[in-house]
């Protein structure tokens, strides 16, 4: 059968397959070991006035994904099972999501000491299915938490549902009209749309060496790899170049408006627009910060505004 | 702070309520404490782009609720064994998460609560929390 033969769905569901064939796929060690620290900073937040944890050095049992999190500047964040099927997912027009289910087992207290490691296993994908937010699927995976030895410490089964937001009907009059330039999104860009919808500049890195490239693409330009992962930018970026848009007008916007190729410290360069300063105020090497606008009810655009504002 | 024994637990217990003021002081530090920087949890601007009306709780901070509410009540020698989820409306900040609880199941050692957090939009989390309290001989 070749993909000419296959619906859409069809696709996802042979994609989830060959995901959770690949099995656990085991992260990276945590940035920090157990420690009191970070316990005492949880049971503070969460207003947990038990002692015990700190009188015998062992991690509260639900703050075991906590020492495996990624953290604000995540770098190049570890490829899991998982992310393919939910670019996918959203490629295919399923962009909401929610979750649904978390379910956690406990085998062991982890240590003060004890550096954790995290497994994930792509678990299923079952849909779609029609649900009160929209048609959808459940997408599943599980992780498990590994310190010193064999023995897990503990595990969790995720489950999401990823679904096509509803068109809203009867649209109030408040809501803001639809943009009419819709970004091109697809299995090769999914990702970079996903993070402007959490606030996040991700810029696609070769999974195997390592090199940046954007716009995203399917082949690592450097080692021609096709393993593909991507780090967060950290926002920020001077003006390489820029226009001032004068004429003709563009639908959905008013004109004139500055479109710049903007340099990220990262280290590759981005199209987007200067936005909150006034176009005569544009200059080369004029310091940006990322900024993520809501074009409609559903397109977030990043852009670029001066960086002392 | 003593722990519970075996005597002291019944089938159909019911748990003292715990209410929880969901001020954005609490969706932020407790969102920062399980290292969870997504922006619809510290950024209202951000989470109202996404369409949400306010932050809102992370998932890993309804998991660390759920087992404070539990242990509050067994005392500091149990042992969670299990937190199971089912994860409703979101939580926002402005809101109050109000935790009720009922022991349902002993198997063994093991005990199981059926534990029920809401908010003003409905459930929040509804959860089942399996924990063994420690043999007498240590307790």
């Amino acid at each position: 059968m070749t993909d000419l033969d296959m619906s859409p769905g069809d696709e996802l569901l042979e994609l989830a397959e060959k995901q959770a064939a690949l099995g656990e796929v085991r992260g990276g060690p945590a940035a920090d070991p157990v420690n009191i620290p970070m316990i005492r900073h949880w049971l503070d937040a969460m207003g947990d006035a038990n002692r015990s944890y700190l009188d015998k050095g062992v991690s509260p049992p639900a703050m075991a994904q906590v020492w495996t999190m990624p953290g604000v500047r995540r770098g190049v964040k570890d490829r899991s099972p998982v992310d393919d099927v939910l670019a996918a997912l959203d490629a295919a027009g399923y962009t909401g999501v929610v979750a649904t289910n978390c379910e956690q087992t406990y085998h062991r207290p982890a240590r003060v000491g004890e550096r954790l490691s995290a497994a994930t296993r792509f678990s299923g994908l079952i849909g779609p299915k029609r649900t009160a937010l929209g048609e959808g699927y459940f997408a599943t995976w599980n992780v498990t938490w590994y310190g010193e030895g064999d023995a897990p410490v503990a595990e969790m089964m995720f489950r999401v549902l990823k679904f096509r937001p509803r068109r809203k009907s009867g649209t109030p009059a408040a809501s803001t009209a639809p943009y009419p330039l819709r970004p091109a999104q697809n299995r090769d860009t999914a990702f970079f749309w996903e993070g402007v919808r959490q606030g996040e500049l991700r810029i696609q890195s070769c999974a195997d060496c390592g090199r940046l490239r954007h716009p995203p693409g399917p082949v690592c330009p450097s080692c021609r790899s096709t393993s593909r992962s991507y780090v967060v930018a950290r926002g920020e970026g001077t003006v390489f170049s820029y226009v001032v848009h004068h004429h003709p007008p563009v639908p959905g916007r008013e004109t004139p408006f500055v479109v710049a190729v903007v340099e990220l410290p990262e280290g590759v360069r981005i199209v987007g627009n200067v936005v909150d300063c006034p176009p005569d105020a544009v200059g080369i090497g004029m310091e940006l910060r990322a900024t993520y606008r809501a074009m409609d009810d559903e397109v977030i655009l990043p852009m670029w505004a001066p960086r002392e504002s | 702070m003593r722990t519970l024994t075996e005597d002291q637990i019944e089938i159909g217990a019911v748990l003292p309520e715990l209410s929880i003021d969901l001020t954005p002081t609490v969706v932020v530090s407790t969102a920062l404490a399980t290292m969870d920087f997504t922006p619809v949890h510290h950024d209202v601007e951000g989470a109202r782009a996404q369409g949400s009306k306010d932050i809102f709780l992370n998932i890993l901070t309804t998991m660390g609720l759920v087992e404070r509410y539990v242990t509050d009540w067994t005392g500091p020698e149990a042992i969670i064994r299990r937190i199971n989820v089912k994860l409703g409306v979101p939580a926002y900040a402005g809101d109050r998460l109000d935790f009720n609880g009922t022991v349902v199941t002993q198997d063994g050692p093991d005990y199981t609560v059926e534990v029920r957090g809401k908010v003003s939009l409905g459930d929040h989390a509804t959860a089942t929390v399996t924990f063994t309290l420690p043999s007498d001989e240590t307790a």
